[in-house]
This record gives structure tokens, sequence and C-alpha cells, in this order.
């Protein structure tokens, strides 16, 4: 008992140490006499709120006056000069953030994260552009997206791709929506916002790999008229399908189609669908046959593609924080003489057990694995109506705009011969 | 049909001044009109296509409903967790900003106003005094300003500061901790997804209201007791 009490007074001893030690500064603040007045910790305030609205106002305005710029008053130049202010506003002036493109991401973690707060901003970006292409089809794209307007702008020789490089390399933005949504389902990351080009451009502050992509897509625009949009643009698919079903679209002629073929190669997007007029339509067996191939073909590819993609599941969590600490933490210590990783340190300074770590990574794991089955099979699904476009011949007698596909710029209204306000022949 | 010669009318004026003679088009719209399976066929389909504008407009305002629970009144930013952060020097080189928007903040009410300044001195300075290869700071972005002994002010020259967060080190491993990194708001893009948290290693970044951007800490916490 004698040799214990030492101990247990210097036990006694530290806890009141460690009591005393507790919101007690190490250095305790000097008095002054000298009559110093302590200086206050600035705090900057960030953009004032009210400014969010403002950008709201200004995308609901510049989509509303593009939209009766094309269809109203079927005028490329009006169209022309309101992208270049979207370009200047959304662009230079609020420097790319926050887009509708990224906005998906933002609306995604907040479907599948209850905690996430979702400024309103972000919700009118994501849901504006999508109402107004219901009705009036993908106006938004023409005029007050900063990154159509980039593209448009250097786009000065167009050359025709073809319909099948067009619907291959179309079928890209698919991925991209799909991986941008399984990641922000998965709160990994926002690869949007990570791989958008524009951004350091609009910045003035990209980093040399970007740069370069920006530059890439900003040279091949020259030829590929806007290569983010068409063969990228992941907001572009939601757009490319409301499209469809828009309530008025524009239309190349003001009244009536009279085949003169001189806007045939006015679209630099391939935006422009051909009469297809067969006097001899294709027998009804071939039909039925094309028919049946789609309907075994489509769910085929669906199971395949939610199959495949669910084998790489692991693969595509490796980008979650929490599955890549895991495996670090997981792998064999081996001697060498490389630092500690600096996430391991901070992980070991913070004291959860590695068993925390482990457990939340599997759970992250197994949503990978449902979503990469979903992924999977949003993918097949696509690539299959794709195919079943392609099979399906549709005919239609005149030159019109392809209603999924054109983002209603108004070029190609400047080459019909055929005038809108005349409704008699002798009123010129 | 009216409307229809009218339309060939038009057709055929327009034709006359643009000079192109190809008149034989004008049969199309009769045709249209004349043919009513045809008329019958656009009538489904435009009915069609407005039922599916129906449900995708349903379907916008279900994905907006879905959300709207989640919708915060104002703006979010990003903001470091100075308990959190461990000074691993990627907020100097992961910002999209150059030089980062994250920035030595001086707490001057926590500050103990040494003269042996963790923060300001290398550790093995032998002479407490200004001189350049005494200074722990890359940037000599700290001020040391005499107070009255033994006392001295250290304030932030920010523009200088690069967010290394070399003195944040120094002040939380031999001081009270006043020197914290944060995300200043003045300078900050506010992107969508911070380009720093996203690389952070201590899982120190989060979104907080825009009402209340900072998360300084103003009392020693029990780590540093």
């Amino acid at each position: 008992m004698k040799k214990r009490l030492p101990t247990i007074f210097l036990m006694i001893l530290f806890a009141i140490l460690m009591l005393n030690g507790y919101g007690v500064q190490r250095f305790p603040k000097p008095e002054f006499e000298s009559g110093y007045l302590q200086p206050e910790t600035l705090q900057p305030t960030s953009r004032a709120e009210i400014l969010g609205m403002l950008d709201v106002i200004v995308l609901a305005v510049s989509m509303a006056v593009v939209t009766w710029l094309v269809l109203k008053k079927r005028s490329r130049t009006g169209v022309f000069w309101a992208s270049l202010f979207s370009l200047a506003y959304f662009g230079f002036y609020r420097q790319g953030c926050i887009c509708s493109i990224g906005a998906i991401q933002n609306i995604t973690l907040a479907i599948f994260d209850s905690s996430y707060g979702l400024p309103l901003t972000a919700i009118a970006f994501f849901i504006l552009p999508l109402i107004a292409t219901l009705f009036f089809g993908r106006t938004f794209c023409a005029g007050v997206c900063p990154f159509g307007a980039i593209q448009d702008l250097v786009s000065f020789k167009p050359q025709k791709l073809g319909t099948r490089l067009n619907t291959v390399l179309g079928l890209i933005p698919y991925i991209y929506l799909g991986l941008a949504i399984l990641y922000a389902a998965t709160k990994s990351d926002f690869i949007i916002c990570r791989y958008d080009p524009f951004v350091g451009i609009f910045r003035f502050n990209a980093s040399f790999g970007m740069f370069i992509f920006a530059g890439t897509l900003l040279v091949s625009g020259i030829f590929i008229a806007r290569p983010y949009c068409r063969f990228l643009c992941p907001y572009g698919v939601l757009l490319n399908w409301i499209s469809r079903f828009s309530w008025k679209h524009m239309t190349i002629t003001p009244t009536t189609c009279i085949q003169c073929r001189l806007c045939e190669d006015s679209c630099p997007y391939d935006a422009i669908d051909m009469p297809v007029t067969d006097k001899n339509p294709e027998s009804r067996s071939t039909t039925i046959r094309k028919l049946i191939l789609i309907c075994f073909l489509v769910p085929f590819l669906t199971v395949l593609g939610g199959w495949t993609i669910s084998r790489m599941h692991e693969t595509l969590a490796g980008v979650n924080g929490k599955v890549s600490l895991a495996r670090t933490l997981l792998q064999p210590e081996k001697p060498t003489d490389q630092p500690e990783q600096v996430e391991v340190t901070a992980f070991k300074s913070s004291g959860i057990p590695a068993a925390r770590v482990y457990a939340e990574a599997s759970v992250v794991l197994k949503h990978f694995y449902i979503g990469s089955w979903v992924l999977g099979c949003f993918l097949g699904l696509a690539f299959g109506l794709t195919l079943a476009f392609r099979m399906v011949t549709t005919y239609q007698p005149d030159y019109t705009p392809n209603k999924g596909t054109c983002y209603s710029c108004a070029r190609c209204v400047d080459y019909c011969p055929v005038g809108g306000n005349e409704l008699t022949p002798d009123k010129t | 049909m009216p409307a229809a010669t009218a339309d060939c009318l038009t057709v055929a004026g327009s034709l006359k001044q643009t000079g192109t003679a190809l008149t034989g088009h004008c049969k199309k719209p009769k045709q249209l009109m004349e043919d009513p399976g045809n008329n019958q066929k656009i009538n489904r389909r435009r009915f069609l296509a407005a039922g599916v504008r129906g449900s995708v407009l349903l379907g916008i305002g279900g994905v907006a409903a879905l959300v709207v629970k989640n919708s915060a009144a104002g703006q979010m930013v990003w903001q470091l967790n100075p308990a959190k952060c461990i000074q691993c020097g990627r907020c100097a080189t992961n910002c999209v900003m150059s030089p980062s928007a994250v920035k030595c903040v001086h707490v001057y009410a926590m500050c103990g106003y040494c003269d042996l300044c963790g923060g300001y001195f290398k550790p093995e300075t032998k002479t407490l005094n200004t001189g350049a290869e005494n200074q722990l700071c890359p940037t000599s972005a700290i001020k040391r300003k005499f107070v009255e002994d033994p006392f001295f002010e250290y304030t932030i020259d920010e523009p200088l500061c690069i967010g290394c967060g070399k003195c944040v080190k120094g002040c939380s491993s031999f001081g009270n901790g006043s020197l914290q990194l944060q995300v200043r708001h003045d300078r900050c893009q506010n992107c969508n997804h911070c380009s720093i948290a996203r690389n952070c290693p201590a899982d120190a970044f989060s979104r907080v209201p825009a009402g209340e951007p900072y998360l300084l800490r103003q009392v020693a916490d029990d780590k540093k007791a």
C-alpha cells in the first residue's frame, strides 16, 4: 500500500492539472498596461445572397428573350448577341458557377443525402431550363448556356460528321451523365465540375491539363461545332429527351417547306432531318422482323449493361474517399523509405477506430454495387434505344430540325427563302 | 381550302422572288389536307406528345418536390474546421485560386502575444528578431510588432499569405492555437464542389450556411490543453 501511495498521489495531481487544462490557454492572455487595443479578427463575408436570386432572374429573363428571338423574331443576330451577353454574365462574371450542368449533381446529392442543404439557386438553375425546353425546345442551349456560347463563337468551319459518327459519339453524354449521378449519389465526387473544361477559362486560372482539354475542345470546335454540347454535355441528354416532346419548337421555314434544299448544309450540328419520302415503304414482314429484333435486343442490352458495369463496381468505388482510405489502411505495412501517407497520418491522429472506416467503406461499396447495376442498365437501355432508332425509318416530307439535337440557334432560318410575313403574293 | 391555296400562292410568290422554279411542290400541302389517314396520324402523334409532355412536367415537379425538403433558404459556402485540420499544406496547392482562398487567420482573443512565437519563428532560431532567416512563413506574411515588454503583436498580411499552414502548425504545437486556417470568402469562388475539400486528407472541409461562414475556434479546446 505504501508503495502505491506516490502513484495515486501523482495520478491525482495529474488529474487536477488536466482539469485545469480545459479551456485554459497555454500562454494566458497578457494584461496590457500601455493601453494597447486588441484588434478585431476580420471575417469578410461571401457574395450577398440577394445576388444569387439576381442570377436566377437573369437566367429566366435571358431564356425568355432568347426564346422570343428564336420563335417569334427568328433572328440569328439577336440570338448571337444574347449568347454574348450570357457568356459575359454567366461565364466571365459569374465564372461558370453555378451552372445548370453542374446542378444535376446538387439535385442528385439532395435526393440521396437528406443532410445536404440545397441552395434554391441550384434548384432554379436545374429546373427552369428543363421547363423552358419542354415548352419551346432547347433555346437554353442556343443563347443562355455560357458553355454553348463560347463554343458557338469559334465554330468557323463546321464540317458534317455523318449520322454514324454522330450517333456513336452521341452516346458519350449518357456515360458521363450516368457516372456523374452515380458519384454524386454516393457522395463521392462531383465529376462534372471536376472535369469542367471551360470554368478554368472563365476564371483565367486553368490547370495545365484542363487548359489542354479546353484548348482541344475549342480548336476542334472550329471544325466540329460545339463538341462539348454534342458529345459530352450530360445536361444535354436531359434536354435532348425533353425537347423531343416540346410544345412549340423552332421551325426552319415560317410557313411551308418548299424543298429548295437551301438549308441542307446550314446546320453546323447536323441537326436537320432530311425528308424521307419513300414511295415504296419497306414490306410488312421486314417491319415485323425489325420490331421483334428490337423487342429482344433492348432488354438484352439493358441486362447485359447492368451485369457488365456491376462487375466493375469495386473499381468505380475507388474514387470514394472512404473506400480509398480503407484500402490504404488494409494494405500490409511494408518497410519502405517512403513516409506515411498524409491521409493515414490524419486518420491516426483523429482517433477514429479503423473498424468504423471499414464498416463505412463496405456500406459505400454496397451502394456502388446497386448504383453500378442501375448505371449499367441505364447505359444498356440508352445504347439499345439508339440502335432501335437507327433501325426504324421515320417518313417525313420536309426539312425539319431534329427536335432532340437542335440547339435552336436559328442559323438555318436565314437560309430559308420562304418569307414569314407574306400572306398574299402581291405584298412584298 | 382557302388556307392551302393561300400557302401555295405565298410559296409561288416567294419562289418568283428568289428566281427558283420549283412550283411542282405546291401540291404538297393540298395532299396533306385531303388525306384523312395522314391527318389522323398527326392528331394521334400530337395527342401522345401532349401526354408525354404532361408526364415530363409531372416528373420535373416530382423531382422538385423531392429535393425541396432539403432546400436551404440561402447559399451554402465551403469552410474548413480548424479542429480537424492537420496543416498538411494542400490548401496552398489545391485551390482553384492562385494564391489560395484559404488564409491564415489570427484570432487575437486567443493569442498569448509571446516573444518566442511558435508561429513566427523557425524552431531553432537563436535570436528573436525579424530577420528573414528566422521566419517560419515562406512569404513573410506575418508582421511582428512590439507592444510592450515582453509582448509582441502578430498580424497576417493576407495578400501575401498562401495558406500553407506552416505557422498554424507552429502555433498549435508550441502556442495557444490562435493562428487558424480559414477559407476567406472575399476570395473564395464558392465552387460547386471545393477542389481542396476533395483533396483534404483530414475531412476538414464542409458546406456551411453563408450566414455563418466562419468556423474559427475562440477558445482552446481540450486537445491543446
